[in-house]
C-alpha cells in the first residue's frame, strides 16, 4: 500500500511538471534560433479576402524584423467587432464599418482609420461539369440567381447569354459565405448597385439574409462547398479561384462587355475612381470598360490613437512597410497592388497614428 | 401440429432477432473501421517527418507542418490539466467521503449537468468571461474552457473509484487513530489511484480532441506558443481550418493531423483501457 | 496496511478534518459556481437580443444582420430535425447491439466489441467531420439521396435537388456519435436486470428472444429511455461534425436534403464574426436556448437512469 501511496503521488507530479513545464517554456524554446528581437507579438483579425497576402508579409516581415505578426483570418464582420472589443491589435476588413460600428467603435477607444493594404476581385466559381465553355452572366441575371428567382441552369435568361453552352436542366446550388465576410461586403454592394430589386429585399452588409442554399464558412469553405457540389455557383475572391483552378464566369460590367477577372482588369477598376482622404470608398460597378466590376479595396482598421507604445511603433512599421516593399508580393498572389495615389493616402493615414498624442512614425 | 408449427415460427423468430441483433453490433464497428481506416490511409500517406518538425508556411508555397500547433495542443491540455485536476480531484473526494446524501447528491447532479454543456456553449462563456475583459484571445482562456469540460468528469470518475474502496479499509484506518483527511489522502486516493488515473487520462484525451471552445478562445497562431495571454494553435483548431479550406495541400495536412491527433486520443483510450481491465 | 499514521495527526483530527472538509466543499461548490456563472455571463450578453425581441426570438424565422432582426426557429428545427434523424437511426443499432453485448455473447466476444464502440465514442468529433466531409458527403449525395430522390420524390421528406451537404448527412453524423453512448447505457442497464428474471422466462420454455422482449426489456424500460435521452442530450449540442456537414443554410424546409443549421453550428459559425450588441446577444441567446434544451434533456435522463440504477441496487 505504501508503494501505492507514492506511485499515485509520483504520477501526480509528473503530470504537473510536464504540464507547468510544457505552459512554462515559452517560444524562443522552440523557435528556430535568430538575432535577439524586441519580444513584440501583434494580433490581427479579420478579413479572409488577403489571408494568403498577409500570412505571407508577416512571415517575410518576421524574417527581415523578427516582429510577429499573427493574422487569423477570420472574416471582416469578426475584423470588425474584434478591433472594436479590442481583442486584436488589428482589424482587417473588405467593407467600410458602418456609421453604427464606426460610433460604437469610437466611443471605446477614438477614431478608427481604413487604412488600404491592396484590391482585389471577386470571382464567380461554378462547378459545371461538361458544359463546352466559359459561362457569361450579367449583374442583372447574377442577382436572380442569388435571389433564387433563377433556379434551373438552363432557365432561357441564362441560356440567352450562353448560346454555344451545354447547359444542364439541373437545379442551381447557390452557395454563399455564411459567417461575416467582406467578401459579401463588396459582393452585395456590386448586386445592390445593379439590382434595385436585391438593395430592396437584400441589402449591402459583411452578412446579409440569404435565399440561396448552402452556407460555406469562410471563402475557403465557399470555395470547398462549390468544389463538392455539381451544378453550383459560388464567389470568392479572384485568389481562391486562381490558385485552385476553379472556373470563373466572365461577368457584364457597365460598360456592356463581357470580362474575366484577372489582375489588370482589377487595376482598372480602381483607375479613374477618385480616392477621398478617408480611402472609404467601394470600386463595384466602375465604368471602365477594361474593368471587371466586382473588385474593392481591402483594408487594416486601425485606432488612431494607441495604446501601447512597442506595439503602436511595430504595427506603424509593419503597414509602411507593406504598403511599399510589401506590395511586390501581390501580383505572385494574385492581388492588385496600390495605385500610387492610393499610397499617398494610405502613408498620409498611417503618420497620423499617435501614442500619447505625439506620432508613431515621421517621414 | 398447429403447436409445432407455431413452434417452428417461434424458433426462426428468435433466430433472425439474434442475428439482426449481432448485424448492429456489426455495423457499429463498421463505422469504427471506415472512419479509422479512411483517417489512417490518408494520414499516413500525407505524413511525414516535416509535418512535425516544421511551422506552417504561408499559402503557395509547399512543405511546413504542424509543429507548432501539436506544441500548442500539449500546453492547452497542460493548462486545462493544472486547473482541472484540484477541482475535480477535492470534488471527487467531498462526493465520495465527505458530502451527506443531500448535498453530494446536488452536487452530483451538477456536475452531470455541467458535464452536458455543449462544448461550444463553453467556448461563448471563456469568451466572454476572459477574453473580452483582457482584451487578447489567448492560451489561458482556452485551458480554462478546456479545464471546464474536464472539470466534471474527473469529479464524477474520481468518486466513482473512491466508491469502489471497501469500508473495511476506511474503518480499519481510522481504527488505528488516524484522522479522516488522512485517510482519505493516505489510503482512500492510493487505493482508488487506478481508477483515477484512468478517468483522468481519458478525461485529456477527451479535451485534446476538443475544437468548438478553442474557435473563440485559442484563435490560432502563425507563429507558434508566444505565451499564456497570447494567441495559441491546436491541432484540432487547425484540422477544422485546413479541412474547409479549398487549398490540397492544406486538406492533406488536415488528414495528416487527423490521423495524429486519432493516434494521440485512441492511444491514451487503448493503454489506459488495457491497463485497467488487466489490473481488474 | 497503508503508512503508520502520523502520531502527530492524532493530536488534533478535528482541525485538520474541518479544513479539510471545507476544502473539498469549496471545491465542489465551484461546480455549482461555473454553471451560476454561465447562466449570468450569457443572460447578461443575450439582454439586448431578450429585451428587443422578447418570447418572439423563438417563433421568428427571419436570420437578417443588416435590418438586425433575428429568430431562433430555423435553428431550433434544425437542431431537433438533426437530432431526430440521428436517433431514429441511432436506437434501433444501438438497442441491438446492446442486446448483443449484454444477452448473446460471450464475455470473450462482449469485451473486444464493447472496447472498439468506446473507441467509436472517443474520436474526436472534428476528425468524424473530415470524414463525413469527404468522405461520407459525396457518397450520400449520390447515390443515396439521387436514390431517395428517384423513388420516394412523392413524400416531401425526399423531394429537393441532392446536396450531399444537409440534415440528412447531420443526424447520419450524429447517429454515429450518439450509437456508442446509448449502446454503452443500454448494455450496463440490461446488465442490471437480475438473472432471475431470464431464468423464469427460460423455464417457462420460452425462446431467448422471448426472454428479451418478455422479461429484460420490460424490466430496464425506462433505463433504457434515459440512455436514449442522454444520446439526445449529445446529439442537441454537437457542434463541429455538424457544422462541417449542414451546409449552414438557415431556413425552414421538410426536406432532409436540404443544408440548414442548427443552434450549435450558427452559433461556431458566426459567433466570432458578429458585430454589434443585438446580433451577439441573438447568439447567445441561442446558445441559451440551446443550454436550456440540453439541460431539460439531461434532467429527464438522468432520473430515468438514476432509478434503473437504483433498481440494479435492490436486484443484487
Amino acid at each position: 500500500m505504501q508503494r501505492f501511496r507514492k506511485n499515485w503521488f509520483a504520477v501526480l507530479a509528473v503530470i504537473l511538471v510536464a504540464a507547468v513545464g510544457l505552459a512554462g517554456c515559452s517560444a524562443p524554446a522552440v523557435a528556430p534560433a535568430k538575432p535577439p528581437a524586441p519580444p513584440v507579438n501583434l494580433t490581427g483579425a479579420g478579413a479572409t479576402f488577403p489571408a494568403p497576402l498577409y500570412t505571407k508579409w508577416f512571415d517575410e516581415y518576421n524574417k527581415l524584423t523578427g516582429v510577429k505578426v499573427n493574422y487569423q483570418a477570420i472574416g471582416s464582420g469578426g475584423g470588425i467587432s474584434q478591433i472594436t472589443e479590442g481583442t486584436v491589435d488589428f482589424g482587417a476588413s473588405d467593407g467600410i464599418m458602418s456609421a453604427d460600428q464606426i460610433s460604437k467603435a469610437e466611443t471605446k477607444s477614438g477614431p478608427i482609420l481604413h487604412i488600404p493594404m491592396t484590391s482585389g476581385a471577386v470571382a464567380l466559381i461554378y462547378n459545371l461539369p461538361n458544359i463546352g465553355g466559359q459561362l457569361k452572366l450579367t449583374g442583372d441575371v447574377l442577382a436572380n440567381i442569388y435571389l433564387k428567382k433563377i433556379v434551373k441552369w438552363n432557365d432561357p435568361a441564362i441560356a440567352a447569354l450562353n448560346p454555344g453552352l451545354k447547359l444542364p436542366d439541373a437545379a442551381i446550388a447557390v452557395v454563399y459565405r455564411s459567417d461575416g465576410s467582406g467578401t459579401t461586403y463588396i459582393f452585395t454592394n456590386y448586386l445592390s448597385k445593379v439590382s434595385p430589386e436585391w438593395k430592396d429585399k437584400v441589402g449591402n452588409a459583411t452578412s446579409v439574409k440569404w435565399a440561396g442554399d448552402i452556407g460555406g464558412e469562410k471563402s475557403a469553405g465557399v470555395a470547398g462547398q462549390v468544389q463538392q457540389n455539381p451544378n453550383s455557383i459560388g464567389y470568392v475572391e479572384l485568389a481562391y479561384a486562381l490558385q485552385n483552378k476553379l472556373a470563373v464566369a466572365t461577368l457584364q460590367n457597365a460598360a456592356g462587355k463581357f470580362i474575366e477577372p484577372s489582375l489588370a482588369a482589377t487595376t482598372s477598376a480602381a483607375e479613374g475612381v477618385t480616392l477621398p482622404d478617408d480611402m472609404k470608398v467601394m470600386l463595384t460597378n466602375s465604368s471602365n470598360p477594361d474593368a471587371y466590376p466586382i473588385v474593392g479595396f481591402t483594408w487594416l482598421l486601425v485606432y488612431v490613437n494607441q495604446k501601447d507604445q512597442a506595439k503602436g511603433e511595430a504595427l506603424v512599421k509593419t503597414m509602411w512597410w507593406a504598403i511599399h516593399d510589401g506590395q511586390k508580393y501581390t501580383e505572385a498572389l494574385s492581388y492588385a497592388s496600390l495605385a500610387p495615389s492610393a499610397v499617398v493616402k494610405a502613408e498620409n493615414a498611417i503618420l497620423s497614428i499617435k501614442y500619447q498624442g505625439q506620432p508613431l512614425l515621421s517621414r | 401440429m398447429n403447436s409445432t408449427g407455431g413452434n417452428l415460427r417461434r424458433r426462426w423468430m428468435n433466430r433472425l432477432m439474434l442475428v439482426i441483433c449481432g448485424c448492429a453490433a456489426a455495423i457499429v464497428i463498421g463505422f469504427l473501421v471506415l472512419i479509422l481506416g479512411y483517417t489512417i490511409i490518408n494520414g499516413v500517406s500525407y505524413f511525414n517527418l516535416d509535418f512535425i518538425t516544421q511551422a506552417a508556411k504561408p499559402v503557395g508555397e509547399t512543405g511546413g507542418g504542424m509543429r507548432e500547433d501539436i506544441f500548442g495542443t500539449f500546453i492547452l491540455v497542460g493548462i486545462a490539466s493544472i486547473i482541472a485536476l484540484p477541482v475535480g480531484l477535492m470534488a471527487g473526494i467531498f462526493l465520495s467521503e465527505v458530502a451527506g446524501d443531500k448535498a453530494a447528491s446536488v452536487i452530483r447532479f451538477s456536475a452531470d449537468i455541467l458535464a452536458g454543456v455543449p462544448s461550444i456553449i463553453v467556448g461563448v462563456f471563456a469568451y466572454a468571461l476572459l477574453v473580452r475583459p483582457m482584451h487578447s484571445y489567448s492560451a489561458l482562456s482556452a485551458g480554462v474552457a478546456l479545464a471546464i469540460i474536464m472539470i466534471p468528469v474527473v469529479a464524477r470518475t474520481a468518486e466513482e473509484a473512491m466508491h469502489l474502496v471497501p469500508n473495511s479499509q476506511r474503518e480499519a484506518a481510522l481504527a488505528l487513530g488516524i484522522s479522516r483527511w488522512r485517510m482519505i489522502l493516505g489510503v482512500i486516493m492510493p487505493g482508488a489511484t487506478t481508477g483515477i488515473v484512468t478517468g483522468v487520462m481519458l478525461a485529456i484525451a477527451r479535451v485534446a480532441g476538443e475544437t468548438a471552445p478553442l474557435i473563440f478562445t485559442a484563435l490560432g497562431s502563425a507563429f507558434g506558443v508566444q505565451g499564456l495571454t497570447e494567441p495559441i494553435g491546436a491541432l484540432p483548431l487547425q484540422i477544422y481550418r485546413y479541412a474547409l479550406s479549398p487549398y490540397s495541400d492544406w486538406q492533406k495536412q488536415a488528414w495528416a493531423a487527423a490521423f495524429l491527433l486519432v493516434i494521440l486520443v485512441l492511444g491514451i483510450n487503448i493503454v489506459v483501457r488495457l491497463v485497467s481491465y488487466r489490473k481488474k | 496496511m497503508p503508512g503508520t499514521p502520523d502520531k502527530k495527526s492524532v493530536s488534533r483530527p478535528r482541525i485538520g478534518d474541518r479544513i479539510f472538509s471545507n476544502l473539498t466543499l469549496f471545491f465542489a461548490l465551484l461546480i455549482l459556481l461555473i454553471i451560476a456563472g454561465l447562466l449570468v455571463v450569457l443572460n447578461i450578453d443575450a439582454w439586448p437580443a431578450i429585451q428587443k425581441f422578447g418570447i418572439s426570438f423563438i417563433t421568428s424565422i427571419s436570420w437578417d444582420p443588416v435590418r438586425e432582426e433575428f429568430g431562433a426557429l430555423p435553428a431550433v428545427y434544425g437542431t431537433l430535425l438533426s437530432s431526430l434523424i440521428g436517433l431514429v437511426i441511432a436506437v434501433p443499432v444501438s438497442l441491438g447491439s446492446a442486446i448483443f453485448l449484454s444477452e448473446l455473447s460471450p464475455v470473450w466476444v462482449s469485451r473486444p466489441v464493447s472496447f472498439l464502440i468506446e473507441m467509436l465514442a472517443a474520436i474526436p468529433s472534428v476528425i468524424i467531420g473530415l470524414w463525413g466531409l469527404f468522405v461520407m458527403v459525396p457518397f450520400i449525395r449520390d447515390p443515396i439521396e439521387k436514390y431517395l430522390g428517384a423513388n420516394l420524390g412523392f413524400f416531401p421528406l425526399f423531394q429537393g435537388p441532392p446536396f450531399g451537404v444537409g440534415f440528412l448527412s447531420a443526424g447520419i453524423i450524429l447517429a454515429i456519435m450518439v450509437i456508442p453512448i446509448i449502446t454503452a447505457i443500454s448494455r450496463d442497464v440490461m446488465h442490471a436486470v437480475p438473472s432471475t428474471q431470464r431464468e423464469a422466462m427460460l423455464a417457462l420454455g420460452a425462446t431467448h428472444w422471448e426472454m428479451i422482449t418478455g422479461a429484460v426489456l420490460p424490466y430496464c424500460r425506462s433505463g433504457l429511455v434515459g440512455a436514449v435521452i442522454l444520446g439526445l442530450g449529445r446529439a442537441l449540442g454537437e457542434t463541429m461534425a455538424v457544422t462541417m456537414v449542414i451546409g449552414n443554410s438557415y431556413k425552414l424546409t421538410a426536406s432532409l436534403f436540404s443544408p440548414g443549421a442548427t443552434i450549435a453550428s450558427k452559433v461556431a459559425s458566426e459567433f466570432s464574426e458578429a458585430s454589434g450588441d443585438l446580433y451577439i446577444g441573438s447568439l447567445i441567446t441561442l446558445a441559451l436556448v440551446l443550454f436550456g434544451i440540453t439541460l431539460l434533456v439531461n434532467i429527464i435522463a438522468r432520473l430515468l437512469v438514476w432509478r434503473s440504477v437504483s433498481v440494479k441496487g435492490t436486484g443484487e
